[in-house]
Order: C-alpha cells, then structure tokens, then sequence
C-alpha cells in the first residue's frame, strides 16, 4: 500500500511540475522578434464563396510579395467557424501565425488579452501612416483611447437589396428608405408563399449586427461609456422587439428565416422566395446562384424616418476584417511588411474588388472599380452613416449572450408564442447578467 | 456469470418453437426499426445524387433528375482528398498503436499479480468519466511546451492527434481485452511458457492468436472514434493535418449550403468505415462475447 | 515501445508467474532475478501509463488548477499570471439565483433528462431487437449489418444528415409529419425553440442504440442453450424463458453496458455541436456544450474549467454509487 502512496505522491507532485512549466504558456516577453527573417506564416478568413475561391485569390499576391521581399508566406485560409478557436489557441500557447486577419469586431477583445501588435504612430509609420486609412475603419480596430491592435483590410456595410421584379408585380414603385416603409412593402409582398424580408435568426452576429443599428436608431448603446453593459435600456429594448416583430406582428419574415445560419436567406432571395434582404456584400453570392445583376437592386439600409446620416440616423454597423501582426512573431519586420504590401493602394484595390468590398484605404477608393451601384451604396454608407461596433473587451461575450436572446426571441416567433416588450426585456436582463462582472 | 469458457459462442435457439404473436411482433418491430436505421441513409444516398434546386426547395423523396455531380464537386470545393489521407494517416496509426499498448497492459493485468493493479485499473477506466472540454485547453498548453522544450511538434501536427486519440480509446480497449484474455484458458499460455516461450512468446503465439476476434473488436472502435472525432481535431488541426470530420464541415460553412455536396461528402467518408466495420462485425460480436461483456 | 522490444530474453525466466497460484507466486519471487520478474507488468504497462498521464491525467490535474484562476482574455496570453481566484468560479457556477448558476443547474438538469431518456431507450431498443434476433431466422445476418450501420457512420457524416431532415421548411421530417401525414397543423420547428430536444434524443438515440444491441447480442451469446433446454422441458414458455434466464444473465453485462452508455451520453459534445452550432437552443442545452460555451466562445477558461470540475465531481459519484450498488449486488449473487 505503501508503495501505491508513494507512487500517487510521485505523480502528483510530477504532474503539478509540469503544471508550473506549462504556465510558461505564451512567452512572456513582449514584442515579436526577427529570428526567422525569411518566411511568415498568413492566416487569412474565408472571404469568398470557398476555401478553394480566396486561396485563387491570394496565392497570386502572395507570389508577388514574394518576388519583391524574398519572404516566403505560408498560406492558411482558416473557415469562420474555426478562426477565433484558432486565434484564441495560438494567444495561450504562443505559437500561432506572424499575421492575420480578424473580424474587427473582435477587435478589442484581442486587443486587452494582448496578442496583437499594437499600431502606434511608428508602426504606422512603417506602412505609410495612419492616414491613409478612412477614419471610421481605423476605430473598428481597438477600444478608443488605445492604439489599434489591427490595420483595416477590407471594409463592408450594410445595405438594402431587393428584388425588381417583385417589387413590380406588387405594385411597388419607389425601394424602401425607413422601417416603415419596409414594413408596408413588405406586407403587400408577404402573400402565397412569398416574403417580404429574410432574417437569419439563428445567426448570432448578424442578430447582433441588425439589433446594434435599430438601438442606435431608438438613441441607445449598448454599453455605457465607460464599458458597462446596458442591454435593458428602453431604447435597446426597443431595437430588439422591432427586429423580432417583423416576424412576429408585421409577418413579413418567414417563420422558417428562425433557424437559418448559413446565408440561407441569401438563398432564397436569389430563388425569389424573399422580396428583401439586409446584408453585406451579396453580388458574387447571388450571381453564383443563378441571378442575374439586372434582376436586383440595392439601396442604402433603412432608417426610422430621414435620410441615413449620423446619430439617430446610422443605418449600417462598420463592418469589415482587419489584419494584425501576432505579437510573438519571429519576423517582425517581415509581418509589418507584408502588412504594408497587403495594405498598399494597388494590393487594396485588387483584392476588395475580388471580395466585392470597399478599400478601408484613401487611396483606393477612388477607383471606378468601386462605383458599381453596390459598392457605391456601401461606400456612401461608410462614409456618412455607419458606427463601429462597441469596441469593448467583452465584445464577444456580448455577442453570444444577446444575439442568443434574440435567437431565442425569434424561435418563440417563429413558433407563434408572443413576444412582448416583457419578454423582451426578461431576455435582455438574463441576457445582461451573464455578462463577467469584472 | 456462467463460465464462459464453457460456453461454445455460437447460435442459439430457444427449443421451443416460436408461437405466432412471437413472430408477428418480431416482424413489426424489426421493420419498423429498419426504417427508422435506414432513412438517413436513405436521405443521404438520395440527396448526394439530387440536382442542387432539389435539395434546397421542398423535400422530395423523387428526385427531379439524377446527377452525380456532387461526386466530382465535392473534391474541389473542399480539399477532401488530403483531408482524407490525414483522416487514414492518423485513424490508422492510433488504431495500430493503441491496439499493441492496451494488448501489452491487458496481458501485464490479466496474468500477473503486482501491486498497484487496482489502482491502474480504476485510474485507466475512470478516465472515461473526463469531459473533454476539462483536459482540451491544458493538452493543448503540454503539447505546445513539449514542442518548446525539445523541438518535437506535436500541436498542429498528425503526431499529437495520433497520440490524443491512442489514449481516447485506450482505456475502453485494455478493460476489453483483459475480459478477453482472461478468457483464453490460462494452461494454454502456461504450458507455452513451460516450453520455454517467453512471457512475451506466450502472448505473441498463444494469447494473442486465441484473442483475435477481441483484438479487432477493439481495433474497429479505436478507428471509429479516431476518424469521427470532432473537438479536438477542430482546435489541434491546421490546415495541412486537418481531418475529415473537421474539414466536412467546411461544407457546411460555405457562404451557400451546397447540401448535395455535403450529403455526397458525407458519404464518401463513411463508406470506408462502415464497409470496414461490416466486414468485422463478425468478430465484433464474438470479440465482445468474450471480452467487455464478461 | 522500445522497450517492450527487448524484453523477451531477459523475461524469459519470469515464466511461473500464473495468476492460479498466487502462494506459489510469491514463494518463487524471493529467488534472484525478481526484480525482472516483478518488473514485467509494470513495463508492460508503461507505455499505457505515460499515455495516460500525458493526455488524461495531467492535463486533468492543470484543468483543476485553472479552474481556481481567473482565466479571462486578460491573461490567456501568458496564464501564469492570471489572478488566482480562490473559489469564485465556483461560487459564480453554483449561485442558482444567478443567470449563470441558472442556466448552468438548467443545462445540467436538461443533461440529466436527455441522459435518462436516452440511455433508457438505447437499452430497451437494443434489447429487445437482440432478443428478437437470437434465433436464426431468414435475413438476420443483413438485418444486423444494416442495424450497426448508425454506429458505424461517423458522428458529422450522421448528425448533418438528421440537421437536413429536421429543417423547418424543406426537411424531410415536417414534410412526412405535416404535408404527407398531417399530423401537425402546421410545419413545426426542429432545430430551435423546445422540440430541438426531441430531435437530438431522435438523432441520440438512433447513433446509440446499436452500441447496445451489439453489447446485449454478445451477451445473450454467454447463455447456455441447455439453460433454455430446461427451462423448456419444465414448461417454462417464451415469455417465462426471457424473464427467468434471458434477463437474470444478462444482469452483469447490463450493468457494465449502462453505465458506459450513461458516460458517453452525458458527455457527448459531438453531436450537439454539430447539430446546433455554439449556441444551442435552451431546450437542447446539454452540459458539455455549455461549458464550451462558457469557455471558449466567451473567453473565460477559469469558469468553464470550475464547471468541468463539477461535472467531473458528479459523475465521479453517480459512477462511485452505481458500482459500489451494482457490484453489492453481484457480489451478493456470486456467494
């Protein structure tokens, strides 16, 4: 028996060792270095339609930089489902890519756990400066009050496409500009199978993308200035129980939009099951399922009543992805360089036309690449009335537990169960004290 | 327990002959049960052959036309032929490996007294109660510090899922073949170690001959759960070592849901496994007989 | 490995260590050369214990650790500096007047129905088909290949396929139950809302029960036929056989075959997953997927691992009772 104790307090106190060591985790020391000059690892999210479509897309440039720099990049385009597992992984360990791209909202949340190289005025310096960049892009990169932990790569919003036809057959002469306006559309549409507006009701962020603008819109935020989640505001409330209700009351949603997550309602736009659809950049999407250009139209996301503007008036979150050096790169000055060619106004233009996105850079903008009536509607909506995501560290905690509510909000419309401002704040208030107190 | 060693695996019949309700219930039940087992697979072996308009309009059991497009598609849209070759490298090395360490510890546990034995055998099988979410964060972190220390990678490469999913089944795998071997009459080893085998001869050229069925049995399992895994291929893989049941999921994340193609997927990867395990399944059943269930 | 590699010849005096006669044993292993002898087993264990420390039992040992640190964004990067925490994780997880030690006692109780539920009707499933096909009839041999096949298939080649059947608007399950049948009044939802638990028992149940029915088969394979024989010959009748041998004898392997089930089930993280994604319906909200939740969709290692922990502290009961109940029983029985 003896002899069992010993071995148990042998393991034990072998494997809290090993404990201790494995607290080494992610190196401690702070900024990246130059040990291996030659290549960097890229770690780039799925743009396109397929892994396959933004590898086509990449390689090629990433050829170039090649021929200019000598510096070998290793590509690994990593699916939305995987990447912040992947990020969140690599930031423990230490060991992950020398650059990548993130989602800007996760902007912050990577920024307080310290990952990602900050962009101060030198580091900027290093890629032609902070400048070049549109404003609102470099604020969708880090909490305010902080250099950014990202550069601005591709930039997106939302905006309103419909269908022509549709429209036409219902007697609809004039696109939607406001909320009401959709409503009222949407009604003479919603008839024999067809609907006015699609949803993805099970998809978390674009729950939060939608209800993030509606709550501007009521004059609320979601957090307050100082960082403190406020879900349970009037206004919030409002913006959610506007979103369900056009499910629930106005019925201008499909019931059946409550469970889709992956881009089905795009889907059924393109198939003309659905006369109106909120979304990023769809052009690509609808062309690859079978519809053509002339067959849709696009105008800015609606407003409660005016124009889109700033304020009360904002009708698109600033949407995009953001690339960021890792901190504990062994090519420091390789990252920032590819960082720089990535970033260029030739690389910008390339590659956000190949993504149907609009250049984050000044420079690129300009381009008649980008006048096309979609990427004109964008543009025009970042310029003048899109607002950054809370940049908060907590970002993601937020994204789960409210667009969770309002996932859960929607099934119980989908299932004909009443969705009331009560139930709509109970959500919220559950919703608000899951959050980390700290 | 009746002693097994006695009982002649094999067919039995209750003697006396089945009365008509018997039979009845037999046939509703089994019928209604194949159904139920077999419209899955029905809906995928359908749907892979369906035109793209079909699977995502209303559901139709008769398809509009047949297309085995999907099947070219699927190998373009998804890297699934590396994916496939990870999921053979890395199912079929665990497998191996975990097959020869739990033969080497049922044998050590079924033949010999030693202190300790309780305690081994309590420790191996509890490992079975361990949420993976508890141990994936800090294998993750050993991995990663082994590589650090001595310049061996095991996070991100084939290695390191190898060695997770040798240990994964090998507790199930060890308290199997210990019932098995335990059945293998023990003057048969004996005796070879009278002819002067070594303990390791007895158990190469006696035990092990005598135990096959048990040994694929376990074998079948260990390759199961090492293709099908998903939580920690998703976090240990990258995309050179990714798997099958990781990477079928970038199906699904694409920014249309080509359900044709995924159901084609699908299928292609399970029917390796599944012809493999119909195959055994003999062995299976004679192999649990006389291991796990003892 | 290696080292098994060279054993053979120094083991080869080790040979009388039959386990029949453990005095003789013992008697032998005070000759010289005992260490080698008494050595054997634990090198023949070695490889299986270095595997299980590694993978298993340390990682288990720094999960326990993290669970007492506060293991948020702030720190993953370098977690040795993470704040120790004392016990708040803990405190926060079972404080079930709060949203999280709610939702967290919601999650486990929902757990502990679909694990009750499920196991029940794995085991009664494979049951009764394995008795159906004890004897020999026409077919049995493809009916049983065809009934392994859920089992065989694997877990997102399975669950995927149940996610397209289950969908609302063009699944094949509301088609038959609503368009074809009528048996709802309108298309019901599935994947979300309160019936999503019905459809992972649904998908749960059918990868499961196989496992029990191959189980259940071998050990109706372990019953004499001369025990049926007697029983026959005192009039014992089909239904009489089953309760008085079948049952009784399959006691042991029912034992063994539940609790593993009752293990996998309540820590399946796979099929949940795959079915709903990282936010799973709150009828549906089974515990391992929870706590991934809770963990790394919300950057917090701290409190996921404190809910590992209790998870991990109650199966260690439920398994500690079940056993130390069952094996009572057996015990019982063997004397």
């Amino acid at each position: 028996m003896s002899r069992i104790r010993a071995a148990a307090v042998g393991a034990a106190t072998l494997s809290l060792a090993l404990a201790a060591t494995a607290c080494g985790g992610g190196s401690s020391s702070g900024g990246g270095s130059n040990d291996s000059p030659k290549t960097l690892t890229y770690w780039a999210s799925n743009q396109g339609p397929s892994i396959a479509v933004d590898k086509k897309v990449l390689q090629p440039e990433i050829d170039k930089f090649e021929k200019q720099t000598g510096i070998k990049v290793k590509l690994e385009v990593i699916p939305w489902s995987d990447l912040l597992n992947r990020i969140l992984t690599a930031t423990t360990s230490g060991q992950g890519p020398d650059v990548l791209n993130i989602g800007n909202s996760w902007s912050a949340s990577l920024q307080a756990s310290g990952a990602l190289l900050p962009w101060d005025a030198k580091n900027f310096e290093k890629i032609g400066g902070k400048d070049r960049f549109v404003e609102s892009a470099v604020q969708s990169a880090g909490a305010e009050g902080k250099d950014p932990a990202a550069v601005p790569l591709y930039s997106l919003s939302y905006a309103l496409f419909y269908n022509k036809k549709m429209f036409k057959d219902a007697g609809i002469s004039e696109p939607p500009t406001t909320w009401d306006e959709i409503v009222a559309d949407g009604k003479k549409i919603s008839k024999n199978g067809k609907w006015g507006l699609a949803a993805e009701g099970s998809n978390l962020s674009n729950n939060i993308h939608q209800i993030f603008v509606l709550a501007k819109q009521h004059g609320a935020d979601w957090f307050t200035a100082d960082g403190k989640p406020d879900f349970t505001s009037d206004g919030a409330v409002a913006a959610v129980k506007q979103y369900v209700d056009l499910m629930a009351k106005d019925k201008i949603i499909a019931p059946g939009n409550a469970e889709y997550a992956q881009n089905q309602s795009l889907s059924d736009f393109s198939k003309g099951k659905t006369a109106m659809v909120l979304w990023q950049a769809a052009a690509s999407t609808f062309a690859s399922q079978g519809m053509k250009d002339d067959e849709w139209g696009v105008v800015p996301a609606p407003v409660q009543s005016g124009a889109p503007g700033p304020d009360r008036n904002i009708n698109s979150m600033v949407a995009g992805i953001n690339i960021a050096v890792f901190k504990n790169t062994k090519n420091l000055d390789g990252a920032t360089k590819f960082v720089k060619f990535m970033t260029s106004d030739e690389e910008s233009k390339l590659l956000n036309k190949a993504y149907g996105s609009v250049p984050p850079v000044k420079g690129a903008q300009a381009d008649p690449a980008f006048g096309t009536p979609s990427t004109s509607v964008v543009k025009d909506t970042l310029a003048k009335s899109a607002a950054p995501l809370p940049q908060v560290a907590d970002e993601s905690q937020f994204e789960t537990a409210v667009g969770t509510a309002v996932k859960e909000l929607f099934a119980d419309a989908a299932a004909g169960k009443p969705v009331t401002t009560e139930s709509v704040k109970a959500a919220l208030t559950k919703a608000q004290q899951s959050m980390p107190t700290k | 327990m009746p002693d097994t060693q006695a009982a002649v695996p094999g067919r039995h019949r209750s003697p006396m002959a089945a009365p008509p309700s018997f039979t009845w219930g037999r046939r509703i039940f089994l019928t209604l049960l194949s159904a139920f087992v077999l419209l899955p697979v029905f809906v995928m072996v359908s749907s892979s052959l369906k035109p793209l308009e079909d699977v995502q309009g209303e559901f139709r059991w008769i398809p509009s036309g047949l297309t085995i497009r999907p099947y070219i598609d699927i190998w373009s849209t998804v890297p699934l032929a590396k994916y496939f070759m990870n999921s053979v490298i890395v199912a079929g090395v665990a497998t191996a490996c975990s097959v020869v360490i739990a033969v080497f510890a049922a044998y050590a546990v079924s033949r010999y007294r030693f202190r300790g034995k309780r305690v081994f055998t309590v420790t191996v099988l509890s490992t079975q109660m361990l949420p993976g979410i508890l141990f994936l964060l800090p294998l993750f972190l050993i991995y990663v510090n082994i590589g650090n220390a001595t310049g061996i990678a095991l996070f991100g490469s084939r290695g390191g899922l190898i060695l997770t999913y040798m240990t994964f089944t090998l507790p199930f795998s060890i308290w199997m073949l210990i019932g098995y071997f335990e059945s293998v009459p023990r003057d048969l080893d004996e005796a070879a170690l009278v002819d002067g085998c070594g303990p390791l001869g007895a158990l190469f050229r006696i035990i092990v001959p005598a135990a096959i069925p048990g040994i694929v049995a376990v074998a079948v399992y260990s390759f199961m759960t090492a293709w099908g895994e998903v939580l920690f291929a998703s976090v240990m893989t990258n995309d050179t070592t990714r798997t099958l049941s990781v990477g079928l999921g970038a199906y699904a994340n694409l920014n249309d849901v080509y359900w044709n193609q995924i159901m084609a997927a699908s299928l292609v990867v399970s029917v390796p496994v599944v012809a493999g395990f119909l195959l055994l399944q003999r062995y299976l059943v004679t192999g649990l007989t006389a291991g796990a269930v003892k | 490995m290696t080292t098994t590699a060279t054993t053979p010849a120094e083991a080869g005096e080790g040979r009388a260590v039959g386990k029949n006669s453990p005095g003789a044993a013992r008697g032998k292993s005070r000759r010289p050369g005992r260490i080698r002898r008494i050595g054997l087993p634990y090198l023949l264990l070695l490889p299986a214990l270095a595997l299980e420390l590694l993978v298993h039992l340390i990682p288990m040992v720094i999960g326990i650790v993290m669970s007492f640190r506060e293991l948020t964004q702030f720190y993953i990067r370098d977690w040795g500096t993470a704040p120790w925490a004392g016990l708040d994780n803990f405190k926060v997880a079972v404080d079930f007047d709060a949203p999280v030690g709610q939702a967290l006692l919601h999650s486990f109780f929902v757990t502990c129905l679909f694990t009750v539920l499920s196991v029940g009707l794995c085991w009664a499933i494979g049951t009764a088909a394995a008795v159906y096909m004890q004897e020999t009839f026409k077919g049995r041999g493809i009916l049983r290949a065809l009934f392994l096949i859920p089992y065989a298939l694997p877990v997102y080649a399975a669950v995927i396929t149940w996610v397209f059947m289950f969908q609302h608007d063009n699944g094949l399950v509301n088609h038959v139950l609503h368009d074809q049948l009528g048996v709802t009044d309108k298309p019901s939802f599935w994947l979300i809302g309160d019936n999503s638990f019905y459809a992972l028992l649904t998908v749960s149940v059918w990868k499961g029960w196989p496992f029990a029915f191959l189980i259940v088969m071998a050990g109706l394979q372990n019953i004499p036929r001369e025990m049926y024989e007697a029983a026959a010959l005192d009039g014992a009748g089909l239904w009489q056989q089953l309760r008085r041998i079948t049952l009784p004898s399959l006691r042991p392997v029912n034992q063994v075959l539940v609790l593993v089930l009752f293990l996998w089930t309540f820590n399946d993280f796979n099929t949940p997953y795959v079915m709903f994604g990282k936010a799973a319906p709150e009828a549906a909200d089974l515990i391992s997927v929870h706590i991934y939740q809770s963990s790394f969709v919300t950057w917090n290692f701290g409190s996921g691992s404190a809910m590992s922990v209790l998870l991990l502290l109650f199966l260690l009961v439920v398994t500690g009772v079940y056993l130390a109940l069952t094996s009572r029983g057996r015990k019982a029985a063997d004397a």
